[in-house]
């Protein structure tokens, strides 16, 4: 017999020692805690704020280990019940300038940090919490862009004088301009292809009186992911605001954001927080002279008072508002103090102090969406969710002196419609509209049941499994026993290290493994058996049973690792927890039943020179 | 475990078995269609926890009364909880509305366990990624057999997948079980776990191909088939038994992933035993086959 290499065992023992230490951090359950920190980015945790937290709880005479973190201050306690009393009472006695969120505080000790041992993430459906997937109205935003753009173009044309008839956007967001004559029209595509490089311009010159301006592709892709950019980051700042630890704000695809929120439980105010996309506009209110096609009509948010005119172009956007706070005015009405930032500013003084006297608008733009339904080829009606624009007056108040960047804007309706309107600004406007295309919500204490179930059914089906092998292997069950084991164990490891995200699916997926990894080793002893029913001597039959079952189980292995991997790729949600541990317990399988069993068998029965029976 | 039956010599009746189960699975997936999840229809579901035993009439008439027509209501799971569902997707908010109507008109204190709204256009996004990750899935294992085996091999375990697909689907069909993005993993799953049999079987029928004195296909076959069967029963045995474990501890979420595998399992392994083996025995596979190719003996490598 040959003898099994030392080096062979001190791999095994190094990547059981490896997996033991990594999987370590799984054993200590997290601690609910309530994290606070300043909403102001610029501003760190201190030990004031924590002082600030302790005084708050004091009273309250709760088990509580409240501890200083980088960015907050994390109140540890030992129950759901506790955590969510600490909050209530935090957000009453702290003054708005931070952020309450709850959180699952690992405890995993220090030493294991040290070497970068981490708890797994468990997922949503896990812990509870909000997962939300955001289509991106992309179309918007290029209409946007376009609008902006011909506004631009009417001011140089008449600059220029050119003269044009009628301009208008249409549905695919191309500006269609009419001109007067060819010349005219000569002249303007002249202007545009020298100062505007965002367009495809016609190049036969027609007798067509109209000029049609398209983005060109590279401008459309551009704009796009411009949109989804800037609504990421309005995103990211909205969750800040929501309170949550550990978010997950992503791109996923062309035009979707997945938005995960943990421990969230209030979805109507998430998602109305997230998918608002109001906005204000400060315009001029329109005067008598000014044309027809400049101005248009908006009726009063409030719905008291007649509509009124204001002016097409845009003094400036939500976008240039640097803080905004709610408060109230000296009549305890509710109002949002505004401060601009430095263009804004200057923009706001230059458009208001000639104007002094006159009404300035402040428009309130929400974007909303609605399901249509239209018929397809077939006659089926399918819902279509098309979004659309609402424009309304807030106030229209009557210039007394130019402004400059701190003013503040009245007439809303309710103190909770003022703190909603200052913390969208502060968070910024979204480039384009959403709308939601999935959500999923998952209660705590249905996350609870479902770790509690995945955990149980693992526990029952790794038994049954060990205890059939034990009593149809012997010696030999008990390599693939340990082998299961330690399969188990790597497997834990591996996602730990990665911070692969622990499913009910991801459960299942590992439950799954135990069951299909004791192949490998069933394969070999059946081989083995079958050797030693030849009449081969007990260590030929262990060699020749490990050697030929080799590629069968690899070629086993490899097809259902292709598999997996194709779920990894295609599958969203559910199926990609099931693919992550399915794939990492193939491949920890192929390790611990070849190369462990054979190790285990070799220190039971390698040493004995005259083997005459084995036990399989 | 030694076993001497003749597999081959029942083919006849494994093929009309198999033939009568494919007819009868097509024919109600064509006829009675499948219980499409929320996944794959888009709609709104929701999830509530009563602390007794919830009153399902009384909810369904709050729900009629707050004008949610064409609200499901039923248990779920145990008698005190209730799961709703609304086919359609009017609106993204409806289950956060149904909660509160529902907690409103109820003294109780109701414990939400979840929502979900999947829009129209996800729904049918997830079928199709889904029917193409499975056609993938089909593709890469022909090719990975062709190569590692012979083109004949990977036309057999075809043949098995997609014959424990059609009949998993056709079962779910059947009993109008719930088909959800769950179960669509656990097909993918099935066509892994079928295609391990399968190869195991027929890395056996290689072999001895190669080694055996016996002449004939269907000898050898049978042979092969016998010597593994051993493994196959308890490979599935010990796969069932955490299956098992799974559908009855692993919560109602995973309970239908856990059946279409059950099923699956079950029928991977008939199909490894008389489809795969059938089929290469009647595409005329024989010795000669495998004697071009790789002469060295394959089965010798070195270990690990």
């Amino acid at each position: 017999m040959k003898r099994y290499g030392t080096w062979k065992y001190l791999l095994i023992l190094l990547v059981l020692g490896f997996g033991v230490l990594y999987s370590l951090p799984n054993l200590y359950a997290p601690d609910p805690a309530v994290q606070v920190s300043y909403s102001s980015s610029s501003q760190t945790a201190d030990t004031f704020l924590a002082n600030r937290v302790e005084e708050a709880i004091e009273s309250e005479n709760l088990e509580v280990k409240i501890e200083l973190e980088n960015d907050y201050v994390l109140v540890r306690t030992d129950s759901y019940q506790n955590q969510l009393r600490i909050k209530e009472i935090l957000s009453r006695y702290l003054i708005n300038d931070v952020v309450i969120a709850l959180n699952l505080a690992p405890t995993t000790p220090g030493w294991l940090q040290g070497i970068g041992a981490n708890p797994m993430k468990l997922g949503l459906d896990l812990r509870g919490g909000v997962h939300f997937l955001m289509q991106v109205d992309t179309d918007r935003a290029l209409k946007n862009r376009q609008d902006g753009t011909l506004q631009d173009l009417r001011i140089r044309f008449r600059e220029e004088k050119i003269r044009y008839s009628q301009a208008e956007i249409d549905e695919d967001s191309s500006i269609i301009m009419n001109f007067n004559s060819l010349n005219a029209k000569q002249k303007a595509l002249a202007f545009v292809r020298d100062n505007y490089t965002q367009f495809n311009l016609p190049t036969s010159s027609s007798d067509d009186t109209s000029l049609r301006l398209t983005l060109s592709e590279l401008e459309i892709e551009q704009i796009e992911s411009d949109a989804i950019d800037q609504n990421l980051t309005t995103l990211r700042n909205r969750v800040n605001e929501l309170g949550v630890s550990e978010p997950i704000v992503q791109r996923q695809g062309k035009k979707r954001i997945v938005v995960q929120l943990p421990g969230i439980q209030d979805t109507a105010e998430a998602k109305n927080i997230l998918g608002k996309t109001a906005t204000l506009e400060f315009h001029l209110e329109a005067q008598m002279d000014t044309p027809r096609s400049r101005k248009t009509s908006y009726p009063y948010r409030n719905g008291l008072g007649a509509p009124a005119f204001l002016q097409d172009s845009i003094i400036l956007g939500g976008d240039q508002v640097a803080t905004a706070q709610a408060s109230f005015d000296e009549n305890g009405l509710p109002q949002v103090n505004i401060t601009l930032d430095g263009e804004g500013g200057s923009k706001m003084h230059r458009a208001t102090r000639g104007n002094i006297g006159k009404r300035l608008g402040v428009l309130f733009v929400e974007q909303k969406t609605r399901t249509v339904y239209e018929r397809d080829s077939d006659g089926n009606q399918i819902p279509i969710q098309e979004s659309y624009e609402v424009k309304e007056i807030i106030s229209l108040a009557t210039i007394r002196a130019a402004l400059g960047t701190t003013f503040r804007i009245t007439g809303l309706d309710s103190p909770s419609e003022s703190s909603e309107l200052a913390l969208l600004l502060r968070a910024g406007a979204l480039a384009a509209p959403m709308t939601f295309v999935e959500e999923r919500t998952v209660g705590p204490s249905l996350g609870a049941d479902n770790i509690k179930a995945g955990i149980f059914s693992m526990e029952l089906g790794l038994a049954l499994v060990l205890g059939f092998i034990l009593f149809y292997y012997r010696v030999f069950g008990i390599a693939a026993s340990l082998a299961l084991t330690f399969n188990i164990v790597l497997l834990v490891a591996i996602m730990s290290i990665l911070s692969a995200t622990l499913t009910l699916p991801g459960i299942a997926g590992i439950v799954l493994t135990v069951g299909m990894a004791v192949d490998a080793n069933v394969l070999i002893f059946s081989r083995i058996r079958e050797e030693l029913e030849r009449g081969r001597q007990p260590m030929d039959a262990i060699d020749a049973g490990y050697n030929r079952a080799f590629l069968t189980i690899w070629d086993a292995n490899i097809t259902t690792l292709i598999v997996a991997v194709i779920l990894l790729s295609y599958g969203t949600g559910p199926v990609k927890g099931f693919a992550i541990t399915l794939s990492i317990g193939i491949i920890t399988s192929m390790f611990t039943a070849i190369m462990g069993t054979r190790a285990f068998v070799n220190l039971i029965y390698g040493s004995k020179t005259n083997l005459k029976r084995i036990s399989i | 475990m030694t076993f001497n039956i003749d597999f081959l010599a029942k083919r006849k009746i494994a093929i009309l078995f198999s033939s009568i189960f494919i007819l009868i699975s097509i024919s109600s997936i064509a006829l009675k269609g499948l219980n499409w999840g929320l996944d794959f229809t888009g709609g709104t579901l929701v999830e509530l926890s009563y602390p007794e035993e919830a009153n399902i009439s009384i909810i369904r008439e709050t729900l009629l009364s707050g004008g949610f027509e064409g609200a499901q209501v039923a248990n779920f799971g145990t008698s005190s909880e209730v799961l709703i569902k609304l086919p359609g997707t009017v609106s993204d908010s409806l289950g956060s509305e149904i909660v509160s109507l529902l907690s409103s008109a109820s003294s109780d204190r109701i414990d939400l366990r979840r929502i979900e709204y999947v829009g129209p256009q996800i729904g049918s996004e997830l079928r199709d990624d889904g029917g193409t990750a499975m056609l993938i899935a089909l593709a890469f294992m022909m090719l990975y057999i062709a190569f590692r085996f012979q083109s004949m091999f990977a036309g057999a375990a075809v043949v098995a997948l997609i014959h424990d697909v059609i009949i998993v689907i056709g079962i779910f069909s059947i009993i109008q079980a719930e088909s959800d993005l769950t179960v669509l993993a656990a097909l993918l799953a099935v066509i892994g776990y079928s295609l391990n049999d399968t190869i195991v079987v027929s890395d056996r029928i290689r072999e001895n191909l190669r080694s055996s004195e016996l002449e004939n296909t269907k000898d050898i076959i049978n042979m092969s088939l016998n010597q593994t069967l051993g493994r196959t029963l308890i490979t599935s045995l010990t796969t069932l038994l955490v299956l098992f474990s799974l559908y009855f501890l692993g919560g109602e979420l995973i309970k239908n992933f856990a059946l279409a595998l059950i099923f699956g399992v079950l029928i991977g392994t008939y199909s490894s035993i008389y489809i795969a083996a059938n089929a290469l025995l009647m595409m005329g596979l024989t010795k000669d086959h495998l004697r071009v190719e790789e002469p060295e003996g394959a089965d010798d490598n070195p270990l690990p």
